[in-house]
């Protein structure tokens, strides 16, 4: 099709008019953009959708509340895909292109070191609101989920205190679980305790059935477990038609929260232990405020999970920080941001100022048959993060791995 | 030597489940040639027939008949315009592939759900649970019931003959267009019924195709196209295969040499265990 010269120029004026008004609006407005960057589609979609209703729901209630330095925040949110490298591309996207105050997002540790180069390259900030493997402490970090010292380590001495020494591991074959069990091996090496064995799977891997003869001739008290996404269903389901009970022998799980428990079915689950900092059922204010919201925004039978819950807590935090420095400036927002605490529904959260990691309670739980989990040990108060293990002298040399 | 010995039934259970989830395949990549990336999502669309059922007996005719539609809907909007154009076939049904696994999720949510097991199938014999012997036994019922169909019946003959001779068969009167609709119900039709077993052992979400769409096409592959025989024993080789070589090694490793023994084997056999002999095709 011939396009006449008019109609072209007409064209190009609505063009550049629709540029124009757009810059309009986001240097005029009373907005301040948040990117929300998790997987909303492929294996990982299971876990990081309900971390961004979090997120969401954090944004909606600061803006009710008058949103932060008198602006409303405004989500832009991208889809990661369960891919690495689209992680690093549109974190990317979401700094240049929409130029951003913070970014919300991550799960997998892959996806958090794809992302790191990023940020660091633009001083931009990213939050990231999961557990993980430690040794790791990027300036433009904060990370909200829990470090090896807050998750691992207390998930060791609870199984030490239970008497259970005799240890199987087995994990996903990638960073977080391989990270891990160095960790884990260490603790054992120091406290007496014995590794029987020590197996990886690739992700999205589904066929456990020799793995689980592996387990069982190896016969130990109990299995810690770093599989992480749907692995979990496969895994806990075939080990339940080999025999295993919760009593012979107890899977120690750090990846699996309350929403993970209904898709591999709580009757192949329950009776096992998880390491976490925040259960449903954790009592404070705060929570049972955070329950009742998430609730009636995306329905009764929602449940809430800990990275859910430290995707939630990012956000306040970060617009705490925002309010203290008094703008969103990455440098003045990471200088604002030390010693902030706030009560969260995993109870005080303390952001530590030499790594940008949050102070938190160690919660040990039981899965129960309503698929919720019981808490049957805590470490009493938050734990200061130590991301490279420097308190810990069995874990002298870990760091430099 | 117990878990050494335990991993002969374990390859065999493996193998099983390959057969299962490569029986349909047989059908839609083994006779017509076919590539049909979004073979997994029928399979994902069987285990979510069984899990809106929740029970599995009554599922696996469900499943049969909703994935099999589901493939006759793909056969006839799409597929067909694109016979002998393999490329092209693959990046449709790719898409298609994802657009599925999109409406899984949005039908059903991100999060896996659950199909509860039936109470007759918790417990076992020795290594193997009551849940690998039913699959076992369904995918021995599946691998005769479709050697049955093509040796036995008028239909099954047809099919035969449009993949030996697709002219010479049409010339002798046969509709091809109804035997291609045919061929890929079945084919789609046991995806579905894979996908309800397969919630016995595995993860009921919407990536639940993704993780057994390349396995089926390496069982196709190496037991030779629109060969059943050959795919009963390339299934079977590659689950003892795989049994073994993780039992010695580890998961990661395994696959790397399950996939570089069928490589290594098709540069000796590059048209799998068995070939059809064909002037056509040759």
């Amino acid at each position: 099709m011939r396009i006449s010269r008019p109609i072209l120029s007409a064209l190009l004026v609505m063009a550049l008019a629709a540029c124009g008004s757009d810059a309009e609006t986001a240097a005029s407005s009373n907005e301040i953009k948040v990117g929300l960057l998790h997987s909303l589609s492929g294996t990982m979609a299971i876990s990081e959708v309900t971390v961004r209703d979090a997120e969401l729901l954090a944004i909606e209630e600061i803006n009710n509340a008058g949103g932060v330095l008198g602006k409303k925040i405004v989500p832009v949110v991208e889809d990661g895909a369960s891919d690495w490298p689209t992680f690093a591309e549109k974190a990317t996207k979401l700094v240049r292109q929409d130029k951003v105050a913070a970014v919300f997002g991550g799960w997998t540790s892959a996806s958090r070191k794809a992302m790191l180069p990023v940020f660091e390259r633009y001083k931009a900030l990213l939050w990231y609101p999961v557990q993980y493997e430690g040794l790791e402490s990027s300036p433009y970090i904060f990370y909200t989920g829990a470090t090896t010292n807050q998750q691992i380590i207390p998930g060791l001495d609870y199984l030490k205190e239970q008497g259970r020494n005799r240890i199987f591991l087995v994990g996903s074959d990638y960073v977080f679980p391989r990270t891990a069990n160095k960790i884990i091996k260490a603790y054992a090496a120091a406290n007496g305790m014995e590794i029987l064995g020590e197996e990886y799977t690739p992700l999205g891997h589904t066929e456990y059935s020799t793995l689980v003869n592996k387990v069982m001739q190896a016969e130990p008290d109990a299995v810690f477990n770093t599989l992480n996404g749907d692995s979990n269903v496969a895994f806990f389901k075939q080990l339940k038609s080999a025999g295993a009970t919760a009593e012979s022998m107890p899977v120690l799980s750090v990846s699996i929260a309350e929403e993970e428990v209904t898709g591999i079915g709580v009757e192949n689950i329950a009776g096992h232990p998880v390491a976490w900092n925040y259960y449903q059922t954790t009592e404070t204010p705060a929570n049972e405020a955070f329950v009742k919201a998430f609730k009636a925004k995306y329905g009764q039978n929602k449940v809430t999970s800990d990275p859910m819950q430290a995707g939630y807590n990012a956000v306040h935090l970060w617009a705490e920080a925002v309010k203290k420095a008094g703008t969103t400036e990455v440098e003045a927002v990471k200088k604002a941001a030390p010693g902030i605490a706030l009560d969260r529904p995993e109870g005080k959260v303390t952001i530590d100022g030499d790594n940008q990691h949050m102070y938190k309670t160690a919660r040990i739980g039981i899965i129960q048959p309503d698929g919720l989990i019981e808490q049957v040990w805590d470490s009493g108060e938050p734990i200061k993060p130590d991301p490279y293990l420097e308190g810990y002298p069995w874990a002298a040399g870990l760091a430099g791995q | 030597m117990t878990a050494f010995l335990n991993q002969l039934p374990i390859g065999l259970s493996i193998g099983a489940v390959l057969m299962l989830i490569a029986l349909g395949l047989t059908f839609t990549f083994g006779q017509m040639g076919v590539i049909n990336m979004a073979h997994g999502e029928f399979i994902m669309a069987g285990a979510y027939t069984a899990f809106l059922l929740q029970d599995m007996v009554l599922a696996l005719p469900a499943a049969f008949l909703v994935a099999g539609v589901m493939g006759l809907i793909l056969e006839r909007s799409a597929i067909r315009h694109f016979y002998g154009r393999p490329l092209d076939t693959l990046l449709l049904t790719w898409g298609v592939s994802l657009v599925l696994q999109q409406l899984a999720r949005d039908l059903f949510g991100a999060p896996n759900v659950q199909v509860p097991a039936p109470a007759w199938l918790s417990g076992g014999v020795g290594i193997l649970p009551y849940n690998r012997l039913f699959i076992m036994g369904l995918a021995v019922a599946g691998v005769v019931a479709v050697w049955l169909y093509l040796t036995r019946t008028g239909l099954g003959r047809r099919t035969q003959a449009v993949v030996q001779n697709r002219q010479l068969a049409a010339t002798s009167g046969i509709d091809t267009g109804r035997v291609d609709m045919l061929t890929f119900f079945i084919g789609s039709g046991l995806a579905g019924v894979a996908g309800v077993a397969l919630t016995l052992i595995g993860p009921v979400g919407p990536a639940l195709g993704t993780y057994y769409i390349v396995d089926a096409f390496l069982v196709v592959v190496a037991g030779g196209l629109g060969q059943l025989r050959g795919a009963v024993l390339a299934a079977l080789g590659l689950g003892l295969l795989n049994s073994y070589a993780e039992f010695w090694s580890d998961a990661s490793l395994a696959k790397v040499i399950v996939l570089a023994a069928v490589i290594a084997f098709l540069q000796v056999r590059p048209q799998g265990l068995f070939v059809l002999r064909s002037r056509v095709l040759t």
